[in-house]
């Protein structure tokens, strides 16, 4: 709740303000409408066109691609595979995000900074061979199966399933939960707790009615940020999920570009209602988590 | 008046790595008492009270809150309340939420807490401010809300950390007398770190000077003030001067000190002293007197008025004695305001002389 302070501007001053506004915001508005918004806009269309018998798009207005959606258990499936994953990734990456960034904050600044790095050097590696690393590693005689093995146990089948997806999901995205965590983390003031144990709380008590409910913006910002890419994503699940493991991102390809014929109307119809979905979902979490702590 | 202990530290000991931060205190705080721990930063005041609060643990030595020994129990299970530096009021939570904080944790139930709230904030005379956030407060209703918070669970001991550090001076004065009025009408130990000597002189029953982890004298205000029992409590509370010599001789009540220059002058020796020990006389400058004609008195020496300090209520003379030493000497400016005359020039020639009762004999 800012306060505008409302100062009479001369209609001269007004005019240049104006200008310098539209030269401010130009190139944002071109860029945005060009790549965002047009784009956005071709899939809507698309999504009420007719599938051509070879895959192309038939001008034609129709219903057809939503009618599919609503009727198949694939889509369906497929759609809550996605939520579940991406709900799953989101909370595990918050349950090892959460203690990591906590010690990052209370450790020395010389080791803060160190861990800091830590958590960044994986960027500066393609992610896609970092994933072609966790196929390696998980792999029949990859080297969690053979220490296993070394150790006595029988080897696991690890790759490809579910779990390694998880697992690549949960690796790919930590980073971006744990570093708005950090953000949030850093400015609480820890003599709160201390208030907190004098005023009877125990450790628990503590953490979930002082510490959590001060640092929810950060959680909120890294659960978005880890949640949306990876409902979408294909990629991890296609090499780690050993093409068995459908989210939406897998669907989505294989309606664009694999399946014969392609079916363009269908894949937009499918990518839209899940915009729609997303939308709405982070629109409700938003609220209900920051309402708490202004 | 003999009370019963409230908190007693028995050569309660706080090491960080090898620096010892607390040094072997032991100290009997008594019900109802407003003790306060007085020194420079660094002292070791705060540590010792983040001892009795819980927070930090003594790497030796007991301290028994109401009879019981808690160095090991964890601050909340304490019951001791603090009012921090920084308040450390919760911020995603109203005043209300704040106050009733505690009484969740005890479980007291929810009719009981909102007439305790309501109670805490008539107290502190912030009745309407329930719903607002600490952030919608000034700094001043911030401190009242945190001693209410601290307050409304009747702990048997309220800690305070500085908790008027980081308002202004008009309002830290109001406070001061507000903070007793409470005390007084709660009737709970208050024990209260500060480094600022007029606060603790003002509220405190009993007041610790402490330094370097100890506790260098524990007494009423005016016992610290007038009856200081080292040279270094006769510096850090107020001002005085020092006159550094060796006993001479003891004459009844009187002990005879002869300065550097020959000069013997007597004093009250505030511990046994040994004939020819090296000591120094302390003199507050307000016990001092000068004036034209000289007195029959034997420590009266001449002087010449040397600078002139005229603050208003006083005036605040340094002289220089014929025998070289400079002394800080306070007058009140109670004369006619007529009398041109009343106030000493610079270069002028008087004598200084005092009552024998008011010089302290310290080790030197």
């Amino acid at each position: 709740m800012s306060m505008v302070p409302s100062v009479e501007v001369p209609p001269g001053q007004r005019q240049s303000r104006t200008r310098s506004l539209i030269a401010l915001l130009t190139p944002g508005v071109l860029w945005l409408g060009l790549f965002f918004v047009l784009p956005l806009l071709i899939v809507v269309v698309y999504s009420f066109a007719t599938n051509g018998p070879t895959g192309g798009v038939v001008w034609k207005f129709s219903l057809d691609a939503y009618r599919v959606l609503w009727g198949k258990d694939l889509f369906y499936n497929a759609y809550i595979r996605s939520l579940v994953i991406g709900v799953q990734s989101t909370v595990i990456c918050a349950l090892i995000g959460y203690p990591l960034a906590l010690h990052m904050v209370l450790a020395p600044p010389a080791r803060r900074n160190v861990l800091l790095f830590l958590i960044l050097i994986p960027f500066w590696t393609n992610f896609l061979v970092r994933t072609y690393a966790w196929m390696l590693l998980l792999s029949n005689n990859g080297l969690i199966n053979s220490l296993l093995v070394t150790l006595g146990f029988a080897k696991q089948l690890l790759y490809p399933s579910e779990g390694a997806v998880l697992v690549g999901l949960v690796y790919g995205n930590l980073p971006f939960m744990v570093l708005p965590l950090y953000a949030s983390l850093a400015r609480f003031d820890f003599t709160l707790m201390e208030a907190g144990s004098d005023l009877g709380a125990t450790v628990v008590q503590r953490f979930l009615r002082i510490m959590l409910p001060l640092t929810a913006p950060g959680l909120v910002a890294g659960s978005v940020l880890v949640f949306i890419p990876t409902v979408g994503q294909f990629v991890v699940s296609d090499l780690l999920g050993g093409a068995k493991v459908d989210m939406l991102g897998n669907l989505l390809q294989r309606l664009f570009t694999k399946s014969n014929p392609p079916n363009w109307p269908l894949g937009s119809a499918l990518a839209l209602v899940f915009m729609a979905l997303l939308t709405v979902m982070v629109v409700i979490y938003f609220r209900t988590t920051t309402e708490e702590d202004r | 008046m003999t009370k019963a202990s409230a908190v007693v530290l028995d050569s309660v000991t706080k090491r960080f790595g090898n620096v010892t931060a607390v040094d072997a205190i032991s100290v009997d705080i008594r019900d109802g008492e407003f003790f306060s721990m007085l020194g420079p930063s660094g002292c070791g005041k705060t540590t010792t009270l983040r001892m009795i609060a819980g927070f930090e643990f003594p790497t030796s030595g007991v301290i028994s809150l109401g009879g019981i020994h808690v160095e090991r129990i964890p601050a909340h299970q304490r019951n001791v309340n603090t009012v921090f530096q920084s308040y450390a009021l919760f911020p995603h939570l109203s005043v209300n939420e704040n106050i009733a904080f505690g009484l969740q944790m005890q479980k007291v139930n929810k009719s009981d807490i909102t007439t305790r709230v309501a109670e805490a904030l008539a107290m502190v005379q912030l009745t309407g401010y329930g719903e607002r956030r600490p952030k919608q407060l000034s700094g001043g209703q911030q401190q009242r809300v945190a001693l209410a918070r601290a307050l409304v669970n009747h702990p048997k001991v309220l800690l305070l950390d500085e908790p008027l550090g980081a308002l202004d001076l008009k309002l830290r004065k109001e406070m001061q007398i507000e903070l007793k009025r409470l005390q007084q009408e709660v009737g709970i130990t208050f024990i209260y770190v500060t480094h600022d000597q007029e606060e603790a002189l003002t509220m405190s029953d009993r007041i610790a000077v402490m330094h370097a982890g100890k506790m260098l004298q524990i007494g009423s205000p005016t016992e610290i003030y007038e009856r200081p029992a080292s040279r270094y409590v006769a510096d850090f509370i107020g001002e005085a001067n020092f006159l550094d010599g060796h006993v001479t001789a003891v004459d009844g009540n009187y002990t005879f000190v002869t300065l550097a220059n020959g000069i013997s002058l007597p004093g009250i020796a505030q511990q046994a002293v040994a004939a020819a020990q090296a000591v120094t006389i302390a003199i507050r400058p307000e016990k001092l007197r000068l004036t034209v004609q000289p007195t029959d008195q034997m420590q009266c020496l001449p002087a010449t008025v040397e600078r002139v300090l005229y603050i208003g209520s006083d005036t605040r003379l340094t002289v220089l004695l014929d025998n070289g030493a400079h002394l800080d000497v306070w007058e009140q400016n109670n004369r006619s305001t007529l009398d041109r005359d009343a106030y000493w020039q610079k270069g002028e020639r008087g004598h200084v002389w005092w009552n024998p009762d008011n010089a302290l004999i310290l080790p030197a």
